[in-house]
């Protein structure tokens, strides 16, 4: 039998500075496969023109600094953090 | 009110001083950042900021906790502008109160680079050539491969 795919989940995700310019959006919600951030981000970068590399941003989920290997669930927030620059 | 942030209006450097004032303490700085007229020898115009307000707001708290005890400060502010700012305009107010002056000078400085490194506020920079681009950190363009 093959392996089942897995489920879709309903995340949210806000985009900032750079990474908001090149969405063209500040935010969205979207229904994915994506299991963490990095397979989001993927996704994310086969529909938008992001030349920030992930290893050049750093992941939020939920308001707080997260880990790009953490299972995602339903309903949570992501925010992709692109290079700091404040001052 | 609290010790880190956000404002979109212009910041008065009285006020956020009177926060900070205390008869224990005998050295108080301040740092404030200005938008200034030129980057990387371009001439710019103005200068908008963005910030992701919660996650930018704690980790703001955080950097003025450990700056409290790392110093013994006595008290410790910072308040950030966003939107979008004219030239001459103040930008970021640091401002600490210690005993004395050494721990004042030491933590002053030492929060305003936390902050530049740290906290997730970006600017994106208005050039008199009608570009922009947002920037890193060292004050490069974050997209120098894209629209510049």
């Amino acid at each position: 039998m093959p392996e089942r795919p897995p489920p879709e989940q309903t995340i949210r995700v806000q985009y900032y500075a750079l990474l908001r310019e090149q969405a063209g959006r500040s935010d969205e919600t979207l229904t994915t496969a994506a299991r963490d951030p990095r397979e989001l981000y993927a996704e994310l970068r086969a529909r938008y023109p992001f030349t920030l590399p992930p290893e050049m941003l750093r992941v939020a989920v939920n308001a707080e600094f997260g880990e790009w290997s953490q299972p995602l669930k339903s309903g949570d927030a992501v925010v992709f953090i692109p290079p700091v620059a404040g001052g | 009110m609290s010790p880190f942030r956000f404002s979109t209006s212009p910041l008065d450097t009285a006020t956020l001083q009177r926060d900070v004032r205390d008869e224990s303490c005998g050295g108080f700085a301040s740092f404030e950042g200005w938008v200034r007229n030129h980057n990387e020898a371009r001439q710019v115009t103005r200068l908008d900021y963005q910030a992701y307000g919660p996650l930018a707001e704690d980790e703001g708290e955080a950097i003025l906790d450990e700056a409290r005890s790392k110093f013994g400060l006595r008290a410790a502010r910072c308040v950030h502008r966003t939107g979008s700012l004219a030239i001459g305009e103040m930008a970021v107010w640091v401002g600490v109160s210690a005993d004395h002056r050494d721990a004042a000078f030491a933590a002053c400085r030492w929060i305003i680079d936390e902050v530049k490194r740290r906290v997730p506020i970006w600017k994106n920079e208005h050039y008199a050539d009608g570009e922009s681009g947002w920037l890193h950190p060292d004050n490069t363009p974050a997209d120098a491969a894209g629209q510049r």
